[in-house]
């Protein structure tokens, strides 16, 4: 399997009070369990990243629960308001358990 | 194993049971409706109140952009009833989140897709857009 790579866009510097654009991008398949084989006719195994969720300095910014019917290589955006210089984490949970994280610190400036 | 009367008689009974409800009993995947009272918890759902972006014609059901929002609201839910299987994500705002929220889907086939949003007095609304497939994103 293709190794999983996530990718995120956060400004490196912001104003107290700014609303930013975050985007996130994680290469996975996100095998919905629907689909079969071609060769085999047997199913192929669901594995979907179930679960991203972002934290600014440990409050919860946004928590996402996906469904298979999410697309392959999961992209989500979202805007947050920056109440002070600080780190966001984003963390994306694999089916098999595997937690795939990233962090970015966000400056005052 | 051996095949008595009786035992015939309850398996005829249960395939016509099976046959005449409108929801198959054996279906593994809830259905929109129900994975909207499961959200709602019941409660009376208001129509309107959620934007649901999305293009009219999604040439490529695999990778469908679609970005949703309501004022004032802690949890978007987003379903697709065309899909085999309808629950698309649920989208759970913090504080410091705007309540919007941007993805790429899949839809099997032409759909209307639904949003229904918990607002922060904990009443919910909920929209829906409907989106024409030209190629269905569920593999094959």
């Amino acid at each position: 399997m293709a190794k999983v790579k996530p990718r995120v866009k956060v400004p490196k510097k912001a104003q107290v009070g700014d609303v930013i654009t975050i985007k996130s991008l994680i290469s996975h398949p996100m095998e919905s369990g629907q689909r079969k084989d071609k060769k085999t006719g047997e199913l192929i195994p669901r594995k979907i990243i179930n679960k991203f969720v972002a934290t600014f300095n440990g409050e919860m910014v946004v928590d996402f629960d996906l469904d298979p019917a999410v697309s392959a290589n999961p992209y989500f955006q979202f805007d947050m308001t920056v109440p002070e210089a600080g780190t966001i984490r984003f963390e994306w949970t694999d089916d098999d358990g595997t937690v795939y994280d990233i962090e970015k610190e966000i400056k005052i400036g | 194993m051996e095949l008595t009367r009786r035992d015939a008689l309850l398996l005829g009974a249960g395939a016509v049971a099976a046959s005449v409800l409108p929801q198959p009993l054996f279906a593994a995947e809830p259905t929109l409706d129900e994975l909207i009272a499961a959200f709602t918890e019941g409660a009376e759902v208001k129509d309107g109140g959620v934007d649901i972006g999305a293009p009219e014609i999604a040439e490529n059901g695999n990778t469908v952009p679609v970005d949703v929002s309501a004022e004032g609201a802690t949890s978007i839910l987003l379903l697709a009833g065309g899909n085999p299987s309808p629950g698309v994500a649920t989208f759970h705002f913090g504080k410091l989140a705007v309540p919007s929220a941007s993805t790429r889907i899949r839809l099997a086939q032409t759909q209307d897709i639904v949003a229904v949003a918990k607002l922060s007095d904990g009443s919910y609304v909920k929209a829906s857009r409907a989106v024409k497939v030209t190629i269905g994103g569920c593999g094959g």
